[in-house]
């Protein structure tokens, strides 16, 4: 008698937890998928959500370097290539080279806390996808520019007092050890 | 016919033809036609729309880049499957393992001869129609069996081997159930049996008679079973038998057995439609219209009713893959001969009962069925609904985005 019983609870089983499934799978196949779909179809840009501190690639405002070359030698994996060069005649110091090689960067942050005037900053970029090896290195320098020198009693130019104020707000908020 | 075909190509540069060799070769060409712009694009489309639903039901979204949402995602696939090598394996035997997807796939292309898409369009009006397209989609055993055994492989025959068994055994309850059908039928020809049906739901062989109802759910079942679907995919068992019996296959000769596969969901879908939904039957007069003085439109509108209707079932036949686990084999042969095989036999002989009782049908008997199902169904809309209220699942986005 039981076997009778169990044959039927069998049948009763199937259908009922057949019929329950389907009406799940149905309610899913109804909403809207989950799935994001990184990078054309996103609500906000990513760049925009991410947060302050972030350490994207590494850029350099030319601007603002002195050439003291503490980032080169902070660097633990030596990524960023310096070139000074001197003017023999007017006995000024010019960039001739200033490459970033962003493959071998760990984005560890000493180098922008080494620089004395937040020159070299983290941007909230991430996407530096390359067809080839040789353009994951960022040249900042293509024309021999030469190195800031900070005036004493602070910068006139508006365009610079902004330049020095950037830099100098990063390093503040960003550069520097946090306040316990 | 000979001499017709003769006649038509007198004017072009074929003429110098003989007869006897046109009618064969004009056959061929139509049956290319066919094939390349029938077949393909539908199987191709049910390729398209199966990873679609299942990836909604999966909440994600499926392909949707090449061509507009994706329609031409089985095209990129087929290019890239050409493109391929054709690996044979050097202890594979040889002849057996290229002819294999080509009988899997010609049990299946056979169907299409007695498929009634419209009271006019269908290829061959068989008196035995049904009874041939239960025949003709054994063929694919043979083809798998070939596949499994000639590939070399004994994961590739076991899953040949245990498509056999699925296969030959839920034929019984499919062939039980259509019988059930054509008792009630009194025809094996597929028109025949549409023409016993009326357009509407009420007077469709679906709702003739309670055993009508589950008599169904048998052959459905049983079909999947014999299209190798899940929940009966164990020759395919993706994640078991690495591919079952399409281990070996690579390229073009891989995508066969798909093709195949796809283009068997519609054809379910479609022997379903005409057995137990009424086929191609619309009403006589639309809005007034009477159909019949234009036939054009009548004969676009049957297809497109039929067309829907198959297409219904291969939608759930893509549901239920995206809902239910796989059968163990041994479970797989539990359900057959002992679930539905017993099953079959009194859906059977109910309607033969009934049919003694009441020759032309009853039709308390067919509102009582239809409006049970009706009953059925708007429980699964609720059932749906709260489905879509309650269960939410929990998902930790990045708080970012």
């Amino acid at each position: 008698m039981s076997g009778i019983t169990e044959y039927f609870g069998n049948i009763k089983d199937t259908v009922s937890t057949i019929f329950e499934g389907m009406a799940i799978t149905f309610s899913h196949f109804v909403r809207r998928p989950s799935t994001i779909q990184y990078p054309d179809r996103i609500a906000t840009q990513v760049q925009a959500t991410l947060p302050l501190r972030y350490r994207g690639i590494l850029e350099v405002d030319m601007d603002i370097c002195t050439g003291c070359l503490a980032c080169e030698r902070v660097c633990p994996i030596a990524c960023i290539a310096i070139g000074i060069e001197m003017n023999k005649e007017t006995k000024q110091r010019d960039f001739t080279q200033f490459d970033i090689d962003i493959c071998k960067c760990m984005y560890c942050g000493l180098c922008m806390e080494a620089c004395p005037t937040g020159s070299i900053r983290h941007s909230q970029e991430f996407e530096g996808a390359c067809n080839n090896p040789a353009g994951l290195v960022r040249h900042f320098v293509t024309e021999t520019i030469p190195l800031y020198k900070p005036k004493k009693g602070g910068e006139t130019e508006p365009r610079m007092v902004q330049k020095v104020d950037i830099g100098k707000t990063y390093m503040d908020e960003i550069a520097g050890p946090e306040e316990a | 016919m000979e001499s017709g075909i003769h006649q038509l190509l007198q004017g072009t540069i074929l003429e110098g033809l003989p007869p006897g060799l046109a009618y064969p070769l004009s056959l061929i060409a139509v049956a290319f036609a066919v094939l390349s712009f029938f077949v393909a694009p539908l199987a191709g489309l049910t390729s398209w729309l199966e990873r679609r639903v299942w990836a909604r039901m999966q909440s994600r979204v499926g392909p949707n880049r090449v061509g507009p949402q994706g329609v031409l995602q089985w095209l990129a696939d087929g290019v890239k499957n050409i493109q391929k090598e054709d690996i044979i394996p050097a202890a594979a035997d040889r002849r057996l393992f290229l002819l294999a997807p080509y009988i899997v796939f010609g049990g299946f292309f056979a169907t299409f001869v007695v498929i009634p898409f419209g009271s006019w369009a269908i290829v061959a009006d068989l008196n035995i129609g049904i009874l041939y397209l239960l025949a003709i989609t054994s063929l694919a055993v043979v083809g798998i069996l070939m596949a499994g055994w000639s590939s070399n492989n004994k994961w590739s025959l076991l899953g040949g081997m245990r498509s056999a068994a699925q296969i030959v055994s839920y034929e019984i309850p499919a062939g039980l159930s259509v019988l059930t059908v054509i008792f009630v039928a009194g025809s094996l020809s597929m028109q025949g049996i549409i023409k016993e049906q009326g357009w509407a739901p009420w007077d469709w062989f679906l709702f003739y008679n309670p055993f009508m109802l589950v008599a169904f759910f048998m052959f459905f079942t049983a079909a999947l079973a014999e299209g190798n679907r899940t929940p009966f995919d164990i020759p395919e068992a993706e994640s078991e038998l690495v591919a079952g019996y399409v281990t070996e296959y690579s390229g073009m000769r891989f995508l066969f057995f798909f093709f195949a596969e796809w283009g068997n969901l519609y054809v379910i879908g479609a022997i379903a439609a005409t057995l137990f939904m009424g086929g191609w039957q619309i009403p006589g007069t639309l809005f007034g219209v009477t159909l019949s003085e234009y036939p054009l439109v009548k004969g676009l509108l049957e297809f497109l009713v039929f067309f829907l209707k198959a297409y219904l079932w291969a939608f759930v036949a893509m549901w239920v893959r995206g809902t239910l686990p796989r059968v163990r084999v041994d479970q797989l042969m539990d359900m057959c001969w002992k679930y539905m095989v017993p099953i079959a036999f009194v859906c059977m002989f109910g309607t033969v009962c009934l049919l003694v009782i009441w020759p032309n049908g009853n039709p308390t008997l067919q509102m009582g069925t239809f409006g049970f199902s009706v009953v059925v169904l708007l429980y699964f809309v609720w059932r749906v609904i709260y489905q879509l209220l309650h269960s939410r699942p929990a998902l930790y986005l990045r708080p970012y985005i």
